[in-house]
């Protein structure tokens, strides 16, 4: 019987954190904002496949990394949500909650798996004025190795996720206009496009979580939308 | 993604299960058997001699610019009302609704179900069903129910809505064995049911004004309360008036209670001084 190579667990972990690593800064960054009157999600896309969607009435989901991994996180989010708004009530879905589960879900595959999710994820929910206590918005960051944060204003995942949260800490300001945050958005995107001196509205998906949208908050925008937002 | 797959936190968070399709209903068949209880075991049971609350008369016609769904409020157990503020027209979503009559409680459920059943569809595919595909799927819900139905429970909804591929309003009626058909002018379903079709029959035109719609819509379900005992009519001592809603091209709009109380006082007035025939 042979016996296999005794390999230290921090080297297994630093190994699998690399290669998630290096995976997830293949792809783009997306970009997540308040603004005065909801929550703005951007990611540079130039594909018909979505990066970005909706979870439930006040909850949205942006993935970055590879596409087939996400995109099952985002629908197993959704029947999530569903589920639990089916046997209780809409209210009681919240980001909190779900952003918990995720970091779970892939914290675990993290440590299980011989290969980690090469993913990021951000989970964001709109406050509702008329709901007491669930006011202010809130926006969740999960990582690859099911690490999970919190944020205030702004976030960006993806493989320049920490050069463009720089960025953002010293050009935010709190009470936006959505016209200014999309063109904020746009320029911290710009910055990570390597080499390409401007992301052109095509490329750019965007979606609302609109605070004043009765029911579903979720608003994706056309091209044509994403234009006149841009003032272009 | 295997980890993802198996049950998880005892039971509790089941992030993921085993289901992998679209279908809402069908992910609660799968892995949430517990939310979808099996009624037909319970076939046994006589529910005629339980007293369940009945929704009564709904109807449905299509006018110049879509569709109308309209409903009273009243809900009956027997002889007794059980609620007189009933809601049982329910948009499924931004372009459709459906309108409830028969056993409650199942109807109420199905209502809810097909809203959901919709909504994950068009989130997890990222876009929404055809407005067949809609009225289909309904059809299979009813179709569940009918082991109730022989025991009494019978729910038959209408369902409308405004198509965005041929750009008209739609609607179908349905039967209790989830037989469905669509109709090409107006629909009225319920224990009032077939009074609020003879009055809508006398006014009904395909070119109605949303005005006009209003006011045949309110003229028939106080037709139909008129010589039914079961339906509610406009309870003005209350305050209570019908559920009627308007699909067009715009989505989903329903009247206020101040446009409904004008169009019924006027049918009223009109009616006590001998100019009452319809329109």
């Amino acid at each position: 019987m042979s016996m296999p190579f005794y390999v230290s667990p921090e080297q297994v972990m630093a190994d699998k954190a690399e290669y998630a690593r290096k995976g997830i800064a293949r792809g783009k960054s997306s970009v997540t904002l308040e603004y005065d009157a909801g929550v703005l999600l951007m990611a540079e896309n130039p594909s018909t496949l979505s990066k970005i969607g909706e979870i439930y009435d006040r909850v949205a989901f942006a993935g970055v990394g590879k596409f087939s991994e996400f995109d099952q996180l985002r629908k197993v989010g959704v029947r999530y949500a569903d589920v639990k708004g089916y046997g209780y009530s809409r209210e009681d879905v919240r980001a909190k909650a779900l952003a918990n589960a995720y970091s779970q879900a892939v914290g675990d595959i993290f440590t299980r798996e011989l290969k980690p999710l090469e993913v990021e994820m951000l989970v964001a929910e709109v406050g509702d004025d008329n709901l007491a206590g669930h006011e202010k918005n809130a926006i969740y960051r999960v990582q690859f190795d099911g690490s999970i944060s919190d944020h205030e204003g702004f976030c960006v995942i993806g493989g320049a996720a920490e050069e463009l949260n720089n960025f953002l800490t010293s050009a935010y300001q709190v009470g936006l206009p959505l016209g200014e945050a999309a063109r904020l958005g746009r320029s911290a995107l710009q910055r990570a496009a390597d080499g390409e001196p401007r992301v052109p509205p095509e490329n750019l998906e965007v979606c609302l979580l609109e605070r004043a949208r009765p029911g579903r908050k979720f608003n994706r925008l056309s091209t044509e939308q994403v234009k006149e937002l841009l003032g272009e | 993604m295997r980890a993802l797959d198996g049950e998880r936190g005892g039971g509790q968070l089941r992030f993921g299960g085993r289901y992998s399709g679209s279908s809402f209903s069908e992910l609660l068949d799968v892995d949430y058997a517990h939310l979808r209880p099996d009624m037909g075991r319970f076939s046994e049971r006589d529910w005629k001699a339980l007293s369940i609350p009945h929704g009564t008369t709904v109807l449905s016609f299509k006018f110049r610019d879509g569709v109308v769904m309209a409903g009273d409020r009243l809900a009956t157990e027997g002889h007794r009302v059980a609620s007189r503020d009933i809601q049982k027209v329910y948009a499924t979503d931004g372009h459709s609704f459906v309108a409830i009559a028969g056993a409650a409680g199942p109807a109420i459920e199905m209502a809810k179900l097909l809203r959901v059943e919709l909504e994950h569809y068009e989130k997890i595919e990222g876009e929404s069903l055809e407005l067949e595909g809609k009225a289909n799927k309904l059809s299979q819900m009813i179709r569940q129910n009918l082991p109730m139905a022989m025991q009494g429970m019978v729910v038959v909804p209408l369902f409308a809505g405004y198509d965005l591929r041929r750009n008209a309003g739609r609607l179908w009626k349905y039967d209790v064995t989830g037989g469905r058909y669509e109709e090409t002018e107006f629909e009225a379903t319920g224990s009032g049911g077939l009074y609020a079709s003879e009055s809508l029959k006398k006014a009904y035109e395909p070119s109605l004004s949303r005005a006009d719609s209003l006011r045949i819509a309110v003229q028939a379900l106080t037709d139909a309360a008129d010589e039914d005992r079961a339906t509610g009519g406009v309870d003005l001592e209350r305050g209570i008036y019908p559920n009627i809603s308007f699909a067009t091209k715009l989505g989903i709009e329903r009247a206020s209670d101040t446009e409904m109380d004008e169009v019924y006082r006027d049918i009223m007035a009109r009616r006590r001084n001998g100019s009452g025939a319809p329109r």
